[in-house]
């Protein structure tokens, strides 16, 4: 930083052009200044991946719920107040020995942000949109997960319709736990399928 | 580094910041608000934004990501609510004057623009 700058606000180029936007769509009335705090402050505040996670600890928990889910988890979801601002469809799918379910998104970055927030950079990131497909045990080696050879990887690519939350595998040594513990040790990545859930002493 | 935890109530999904800037913050919740208003389905958002995402100098790391959809929301409203990239470009600079004219520390404001009527 120079010491000789003046007295006056620099605004970077960025910053203008949104700038110039808010304020050309509050002038014509599409927007409104205090709506987009709104979203902002749900998105930063009250959405993130504890949602998905007590979507998980009630699967875990209750068959009837796990059975409700991997029937129309659109409306299992939804059931527990998580709906989606685009009116996505939701789809659940369970890790198990045989399957281990891995979410990307080739085009752009959709993601279930209802249950599990916004998404985090490399999910955004080019080298994951490729290679999760083309190289998924690849992929969940760098996130340090090696599976048995038994065990099929399924990717998921999820589109503006359609968003997939993974179900973990509920760990070992967990009986009896209450659901709030339980969903402690459900990560993020684990519902996103570059991840397990928490061993039983992680709590 | 920043030390996250001493900045209570900043956005992070597991220790990481949801929006890097507040820019990104804003041209976030406008899509969306749009979105909701009906001036364009998600549908053809996605495909706007996917189109930005595809192109071949896109940051390694997706930390250009929001960059990509801001370029995706002036494409995106000049089409559906009738803003011209020109405008766009005029009120950009209007903000620069404004920017440029207003004492550090104060409230920039678009009449601040030397040029302003």
């Amino acid at each position: 930083m120079s010491h000789d700058h003046d007295d006056h606000s620099h605004l970077s180029d960025t910053d203008a052009r949104v700038r110039a936007l808010e304020s050309l769509l509050v002038e014509k009335g599409y927007i409104d200044s205090k709506a987009l705090d709104i979203i902002i402050d749900t998105y930063e505040t009250k959405i993130g991946p504890r949602n998905g996670a007590q979507v998980v600890a009630k699967a875990w928990s209750e068959p009837d719920y796990f059975k409700w889910l991997m029937e129309d988890a659109t409306a299992a979801i939804s059931s527990l107040g998580f709906t989606g601002r685009q009116g996505e469809h939701m789809v659940a799918v369970a890790n198990s020995d045989d399957t281990h379910h891995l979410v990307v998104c080739t085009l752009c970055s959709c993601y279930p942000w209802s249950v599990l927030g916004l998404p985090p950079t490399w999910y955004k990131s080019p080298p994951y949109r490729s290679r999760a497909v083309i190289d998924p045990r690849g992929v969940l080696a760098d996130f340090g997960i090696t599976l048995p050879e038994t065990t099929a990887v399924e990717v998921h690519d999820s589109t503006a319709e359609t968003r997939y939350l993974v179900i973990p595998r509920r760990p070992n040594g967990t009986d009896g736990m209450s659901q709030e513990d339980l969903a402690a040790l459900v990560t993020r990545n684990s519902m996103i399928g570059t991840g397990l859930a928490l061993s039983s002493d992680a709590v | 580094m920043i030390d996250l935890d001493k900045l209570r109530g900043i956005p992070q999904a597991e220790g990481e910041p949801v929006f890097a800037e507040p820019w990104e913050a804003q041209a976030f919740a406008m899509a969306v608000s749009l979105n909701k208003q009906g001036m364009f389905t998600w549908n053809e958002w996605a495909d706007t934004l996917s189109a930005k995402l595809a192109v071949e100098d896109a940051n390694k790391s997706g930390a250009d990501y929001y960059m990509h959809w801001l370029a995706a929301l002036e494409e995106i409203v000049a089409v559906k609510c009738n803003v011209t990239p020109q405008d766009q470009e005029d009120r950009k600079d209007q903000w620069l004057r404004a920017a440029a004219a207003t004492p550090h520390g104060q409230t920039i404001l678009l009449k601040n623009d030397p040029q302003a009527c």
